[in-house]
C-alpha cells in the first residue's frame, strides 16, 4: 500500500474515532474512499481503536456490505426478496448473471461490473428491482436490464 | 405567471425516471416560452403512477402519471400547464383519486404535498406545534399523553410506547438515549422510507419529543445502507433543523438540548432486531442480546435507551399537537390510531395506505390494489415481511388489527404486504424463507443458526419426493424447536411462512412444481 493511502486511511480514522460506536462510520468512510477495505487499514484502525485486528476483522466479515476486494466500476446488486420475486425476481436474477457471465459476489474479466445480491431495496410496489452503485432502478424487465448495463457500460468511472 | 410543476423526489419516483423528466420539463418550457418553477416534492404513496406529476391550478393540484420521457412534449402540448385534461395520462385532482382519497391520514399528512426539505412548508401545515407544546410540558405530561393515544410500537413488536417511555424515565440516568430502527429490511415494506424521503423533520420532531420526554440530549437513527435518498434527505434535513434552531442546543429558546445523528446500518438484516441493533450502534458484530436487561434499562453504551420504529416516532408529533385522545378516536379495539400499509408485489395498484385499524386485508388488495398486477389470480398474501406467515383467500377477511391477526395465528408486523399470483410455486417460498434466515441469521443461538441450514436441506428433500412424508414430519418438528428455542424473533419467526405453507398449500410441496413465474 502506497504511503498516501496509509495517510488518507490515518485521516479518516482521527476524524471519527472521537464518535462512540466509531467502528461502522469509520469502515463506511474507508469503504466509500476506496471502494473497499484494504487489509492493511485493519491494523491501522485496530490500533487506533485500541481493539485487535480480529475484532475488527469480525465486524467486517459480520455485515454483508463491506468488502476487502476490489470491486468493479460499478456495483450491480439484485434484489431477491419477496416482493421482487413476485413480479419475476428469480427470472432476473438467472437473468443478469448469464448476462454479465458471474455469479454473486463476482466481478466481470474487465472490471467493469461487481454482481451482489441484495434483501430489499424498498421498492416494493414497483418489484422487480436492482441498484447499481447509488441508483435504484424499478419495473427492470430483462429488456429494461440490459439497457441498464450499456448505459453504465458507457460511463468511465463508478457514482 | 410562473406554473409551479411537482416532480417527486423519493425512492421510488426515482427509480421510475423522475429526475430525467426535471430536465424535459424545463427544456421544453423553455422551447414554449412557459414560465415554470419545478418543486421536487415527496411522493403521494401512489407507486404505480410514478413518476406522478402534479401542475398547481386554482381548482389545486392536477395529477399526470404515470410519466415517462415521450410524453413531455406532448403533455405541453395538450395544455397540461393551465390543468388541461385532455392528455391520456390525465388523472384529474390529486387528491381525489379513490386510492388517496379513501385514506386516514394521519402521519402522512403532509407527505407528497410538501417540499420534504423545507421548514417552511413543514411549518406551514402542523410541523414543531407537537414540539413547542412539549416544551411547555414536564417529561411525564408528554408520556402521559402519549400513553393516552394508546399508540403501540410499528416495528412490529406492537409494545405500547408510552410504557417503554415511562420506564425510561423513570430510570434516573445521567446519559439516556433515543434510538431510532429506521432498519427496515423487511420485504414489501418502504413507510420508514417514505417518512424519511418526504417528512424528515416530522422523525427528527418526533425523536426530539422522545428526548424531552424521557431525558435524553442524544439520538441516533440507525438506517439501513440500502436506503441511500434517505440518508441523503435525512442528513441534510438534521443541518437545516439545526441551524433553524429546532435541534441541537437551546432548542426554540428553551435552554433544553438534543443531538441528532445518523448511523448507517450495513447490509445485515438482523440489526433491525433492536438488542443487535444497540450491539451494531457500538460498533460491534450485530449479535443478538439476551433480555432482559431491557434496553430500556440497560440500552445503548450500557444506558437506559428508547427504541423505537420510525413509525412509532413519527406518530408522536401528531399526538402532541392535537392530544393523545384524536389519535386514539381512530381505530378499533385496542389497536389505536392509524397503521400504514404498504400494498406490494405483484398488485396493480400498490403503494401506501394510512388507515385507521379495522380495514379487511380483502379491501386492500381489491378496492385499493385492484388485483394483481399481472391479472391472474391472487392465491397467496404475505403480510409481515419475510417472517410473516402467507395467507391463503380463507383468511383474507382478516382485519387489520393485532388482536384479529393473532386469532387467526398471523402476525402484522411493520403491515408490509405481499401479493403473490397463481404462478407462484410456495414450497418454493417455503424454501426461501428457510434460506433467508441461514443468509441473515446472527449465529449466536443454535436453533436459528443450524436449524435454518438443515430446514433447507430438508425442504429440498421433501421437494425432490426424497422420502417425503417422514420429511415433513422432521420439517414440523424443525420448525418447533426453532419457534421454542430462538434467542429472538428472526429464529423464532422463521418457521411462520413455512409452516403456513405446510398447512395452507401443502400440494406445493408434495410434488416438484416447475416455476411457471411471471416473466416481465
Amino acid at each position: 500500500m502506497m504511503l498516501q493511502e496509509r495517510m488518507s486511511i490515518t485521516t479518516i480514522i482521527d476524524e471519527l474515532k472521537h464518535k462512540p460506536g466509531a467502528l461502522l462510520p469509520i469502515l463506511h468512510a474507508i469503504q466509500d474512499q476506496f471502494g473497499f477495505i484494504p487489509d492493511a487499514a485493519i491494523s491501522i484502525i485496530a490500533e487506533s481503536l485500541h481493539q485487535t485486528k480480529a475484532e475488527i476483522h469480525g465486524v467486517i466479515s459480520f455485515y454483508h456490505h463491506f468488502r476487502t476486494t476490489q470491486p468493479g466500476q460499478h456495483t450491480v446488486e439484485v434484489c431477491r426478496a419477496e416482493a421482487c420475486q413476485s413480479m419475476g425476481g428469480r427470472h432476473l436474477e438467472a437473468h443478469a448473471k448469464t448476462k454479465l457471465g458471474i455469479d454473486f459476489h463476482q466481478t466481470t474479466v474487465d472490471r467493469k461490473f461487481s454482481l451482489n445480491a441484495v434483501y430489499c431495496l424498498g421498492n416494493c410496489a414497483n418489484a422487480p428491482s436492482v441498484r447499481i452503485n447509488d441508483d435504484i432502478h424499478g419495473r427492470t424487465t430483462l429488456d429494461k436490464f440490459d439497457h441498464l448495463l450499456d448505459e453504465y457500460s458507457a460511463k468511465l468511472v463508478s457514482a | 405567471m410562473i406554473t409551479r410543476i411537482f416532480i417527486p423526489c423519493d425512492t421510488t419516483a426515482l427509480s421510475m425516471g423522475a429526475d430525467r423528466l426535471v430536465a424535459l420539463f424545463i427544456a421544453e418550457a423553455e422551447k414554449q416560452d412557459t414560465a415554470i418553477e419545478i418543486i421536487r416534492n415527496g411522493s403521494r404513496g401512489m407507486f404505480w403512477l410514478e413518476p406522478l406529476v402534479e401542475v398547481e391550478t386554482k381548482a389545486g393540484r392536477m395529477a399526470y402519471g404515470p410519466v415517462e420521457s415521450k410524453d413531455v412534449t406532448s403533455l405541453f402540448e395538450s395544455g397540461f400547464i393551465t390543468g388541461s385534461q385532455q392528455h391520456p395520462l390525465a388523472l384529474g385532482l390529486t387528491e381525489e383519486i379513490p386510492f388517496f382519497k379513501k385514506q386516514q391520514r394521519l402521519t402522512f399528512a403532509r407527505s407528497g404535498i410538501t417540499d420534504p426539505l423545507s421548514i417552511s412548508d413543514y411549518r406551514s401545515l402542523d410541523g414543531f406545534k407537537g414540539l413547542e407544546n412539549s416544551l411547555m410540558y414536564n417529561g411525564q405530561q408528554i408520556v402521559d399523553e402519549v400513553k393516552s393515544s394508546g399508540l403501540r410500537g410499528r416495528g412490529g413488536a406492537a409494545f405500547p410506547t408510552g410504557i417503554k417511555w415511562q420506564t425510561v424515565l423513570d430510570v434516573s440516568s445521567e446519559q439516556k438515549y433515543i434510538v431510532c430502527n429506521a432498519d427496515e429490511g423487511d420485504s414489501g415494506t418502504f413507510a420508514d422510507r417514505l417518512v424519511m424521503e418526504c417528512d424528515p423533520y416530522m422523525l427528527i420532531e418526533g425523536m426530539t419529543i422522545a428526548g424531552l420526554a424521557v431525558g435524553a440530549n442524544q439520538g441516533y437513527i440507525y438506517l439501513r445502507s440500502e436506503y441511500p435518498v434517505a440518508h441523503r434527505i435525512m442528513n441534510e434535513a438534521i443541518l437545516r433543523a439545526e441551524q433553524a434552531g429546532f435541534l441541537g442546543s437551546n432548542i426554540l429558546d428553551s435552554g433544553r438540548t438534543f443531538n441528532l445523528e445518523v448511523r448507517l446500518g450495513a447490509g445485515a438484516y438482523i440489526c433491525g432486531e433492536e438488542t443487535s441493533l444497540l450491539e451494531s450502534l457500538e460498533g460491534k458484530r450485530g449479535l443478538v442480546r439476551a433480555k432482559p436487561p431491557l434496553p430500556a434499562i440497560v440500552g445503548l453504551f450500557g444506558q437506559p435507551t428508547v427504541v423505537n420504529n420510525v413509525l412509532s416516532l413519527a406518530a408522536i408529533p401528531f399526538i402532541l399537537d392535537k392530544g393523545g385522545q384524536a389519535y386514539a378516536d381512530f381505530g378499533m379495539g385496542r389497536s389505536r390510531g392509524t397503521l400504514p400499509i404498504q400494498l406490494a408485489g405483484n398488485v396493480k395498484q400498490g403503494g401506501m395506505i394510512e388507515m385507521a385499524f379495522g380495514v379487511s386485508l380483502r379491501e386492500l388488495m381489491e378496492d385499493f390494489g385492484q388485483g394483481t398486477f399481472s391479472g391472474r389470480k391472487l392465491r397467496a398474501v404475505q403480510v409481515g415481511g419475510p417472517l410473516g406467515a402467507y395467507l391463503p383467500e380463507s383468511q383474507w377477511d382478516t382485519l387489520i388489527d393485532y388482536e384479529a391477526f393473532a386469532a387467526a395465528g398471523v402476525v402484522l408486523g411493520h403491515g408490509g404486504v405481499v401479493m403473490f399470483d397463481d404462478t407462484v410455486d410456495m414450497g418454493e417460498q417455503a424454501r426461501f424463507s428457510m434460506e433467508f434466515c441461514a443468509v441473515e441469521s446472527c449465529g449466536k443461538c443454535t436453533p436459528c443458526r443450524i436449524g435454518s441450514v438443515r430446514g433447507v436441506e430438508v425442504i429440498d428433500k421433501i421437494r425432490a419426493g426424497d422420502n417425503a412424508e417422514k420429511n415433513l414430519e422432521l420439517l414440523s418438528d424443525l420448525c418447533e424447536t426453532m419457534v421454542d428455542g430462538s434467542l429472538c424473533a428472526m429464529g423464532g419467526m422463521t418457521p411462520y411462512p413455512v409452516e403456513s405453507v405446510m398447512k395452507y398449500f401443502p400440494e406445493d410441496l408434495h410434488a416438484k412444481h416447475v416455476s411457471k413465474e411471471v416473466v416481465l
